[in-house]
């Protein structure tokens, strides 16, 4: 059996500084962007962008504070990068300096601003609609009484 | 001076039957700039895995796509076995390769429906269906399930299916070429259908690497690359090599998908006819405690499944990037050129899977 690429992890961890000299470095060496995708950790966001070449992926793991996060886009090396930091933006908070394509919060339309959170995660907030913020969904009791209500006045 | 219009297709267009949205900017009839977008049906299904233990997990991701649930459930096990370390003995790797496999040629003639009804050829799509009929009624003997199997977990799989069975399916499928040969004739060969499908959404090598497509997309575009090259399942004992076509337009993606049908039959004879004896699962100890990052060559292209342990029965993240996914920014580019009228056929010709990208 030949050898599985597959089984070969090679994830490195860099400074968020050095983000867009290792990923320019990356891509003149011909590797193609796989993914990028955010982990909750202990006080911190980490960023995981895969890229692949010749069955092989190199891992590039950026951590950044969970406080307002916010770090430098790819999208300018890597164009496709925007699906990926927009995904993020929208449900860590993530915030992405020059985003070749912005959604501005609109990517995903989702109920509750950015869910997954780190900081917010314990109490995600709905997301406000023409200025005016959703109401939470009715419980049957609740919706029960309306009815009721709409009856008496009907008779 | 041409005149501009935007003109808003989908979220619900009747070849889409799941919501996306393009803003297409039109100059006369010719489309000029496409602005995707997702998230209309945005499940969160990876924030689960806080409330999945880790073994169970599996039939999440397994929901994610009714058509290419198999591969996500071996995803989603490789990167989990990855993370522990696990070998998986070889007799589940074949059954896993050929349950793949039937997968495949599941999405591609579903596909080869789809697109025949995008251009109102619905015989064709009928045919196609028809087909797909015997590739789901083998799921249904091997694993009971015709759409959600639930027969990978982490260590192996949960049946086994018999050598004469085996030798059985491969006699099944290729009773079924001369069928599928005189099926995808009509799609390379009819005037109708290549009227559609030639010279339409060209996307050139160059666009394909630049724009990170995966899958058919570019493997028409001449690009070859294939996850199951890296030497997973029973893949590297069966010389695989990918199906790669260099026209770049609607119909190289469509000729990818006919050769690769022929390919599964191919591959799924020879790993029955080399099944290895043993068991099928090995036993699974302890809890994922590192990360992983693993990859399946998915029916519509690239999928990645990245998995980070923390020792205890509930994974800290679950990651699935799926093809549909990445391959939006080539569709993007595939549009800038293209008559209105082409956008619908054009835009199945990646095969989008919205359910998978709203995982």
């Amino acid at each position: 059996m030949s050898e599985r690429k597959d089984l070969i992890q090679d994830i490195v961890t860099i400074e968020a500084s050095h983000l867009l000299e290792s990923v320019s470095d990356i891509k003149s060496e011909g590797y193609r962007l796989g993914q990028a995708c955010a982990t909750k950790a202990e006080g911190a966001v980490e960023i995981l962008y895969s890229f692949e070449k010749d069955e092989t992926l190199k891992n590039f793991k950026v951590s950044i504070e969970d406080k307002d996060p916010e770090i430098h886009s790819i999208s300018g090396i890597y164009w496709p990068a925007f699906i990926y930091e927009n995904e993020m933006h929208d449900l860590f908070g993530i915030t992405f300096r020059n985003l070749a394509l912005d959604y501005g919060g609109h990517f995903f339309k989702i109920a509750s601003e950015t869910p997954w959170n780190p900081v917010e995660d314990r109490g995600a907030k709905p997301r406000e609609a023409s200025g005016k913020e959703l109401k939470s969904a009715k419980t049957d009791k609740e919706n029960k009484k309306d009815k009721v209500d709409k009856e008496r006045k009907g008779k | 001076m041409a005149k501009r219009t935007i003109i808003p297709f989908g979220p619900q267009h009747p070849v889409l039957p799941e919501p996306i949205h393009l803003d297409l900017v039109l100059e006369d009839e010719t489309v000029v700039e496409a602005i995707p977008s997702i998230g209309f049906i945005h499940r969160g299904l990876e924030k689960l895995v806080e409330k999945n233990e880790w073994p169970e997990m599996v039939y999440v991701i397994e929901r994610i796509c009714g058509i290419c649930s198999f591969g996500h459930g071996w995803g989603y096990c490789k990167s989990v076995e990855g993370n522990l370390g696990i070998t998986v003995p070889p007799r589940a790797e074949y059954l896993r390769t050929i349950w793949h496999e039937l997968g495949r040629m599941h999405s591609h003639l579903l596909w080869l429906g789809l697109l025949a009804d995008s251009f109102g050829f619905e015989s064709l799509f009928m045919h196609s269906w028809r087909l797909r009929e015997t590739v789901l009624d083998i799921f249904e003997e091997t694993t009971g399930g015709r759409v959600i199997f639930s027969v990978c977990k982490v260590g192996g799989v949960r049946k086994d299916v018999p050598d004469e069975k085996l030798a059985e399916i491969a006699g099944t499928l290729r009773g079924m070429i001369p069928e599928l040969k005189e099926l995808t004739d009509v799609f390379l060969e009819d005037l109708s259908v290549k009227n559609r499908l030639e010279g339409v959404g060209v996307l050139s090598t160059e666009d394909a690497k630049e724009l990170c497509a995966v899958g058919p997309v570019a493997r028409g575009s001449g690009v070859r690359m294939d996850v199951r090259l890296d030497g997973h399942g029973a893949y590297a004992d069966l010389g695989f090599e990918p199906c790669v076509e260099e026209g770049g337009d609607s119909m190289a993606r469509c000729k990818v998908r006919v050769r690769e049908l022929f390919q599964s039959i191919d591959l799924i004879a020879e790993a029955a006819g080399h099944m290895p004896g043993g068991d099928i699962e090995v036993k699974v100890k302890g809890n994922p405690s590192g990360e992983f990052v693993g990859r399946m060559e998915q029916p519509r292209g690239e999928a990645y499944y990245y998995s980070k342990g923390n020792g205890s029965k509930f994974l800290e993240r679950i990651r699935v990037r799926t093809p549909t996914n990445a391959n939006i920014p080539a569709l993007v580019r595939m549009l800038q050129g293209c008559d209105l009228a082409d956008v619908p056929v054009l835009v199945l010709t990646i095969d989008p899977c919205i359910s998978c990208t709203e995982r």
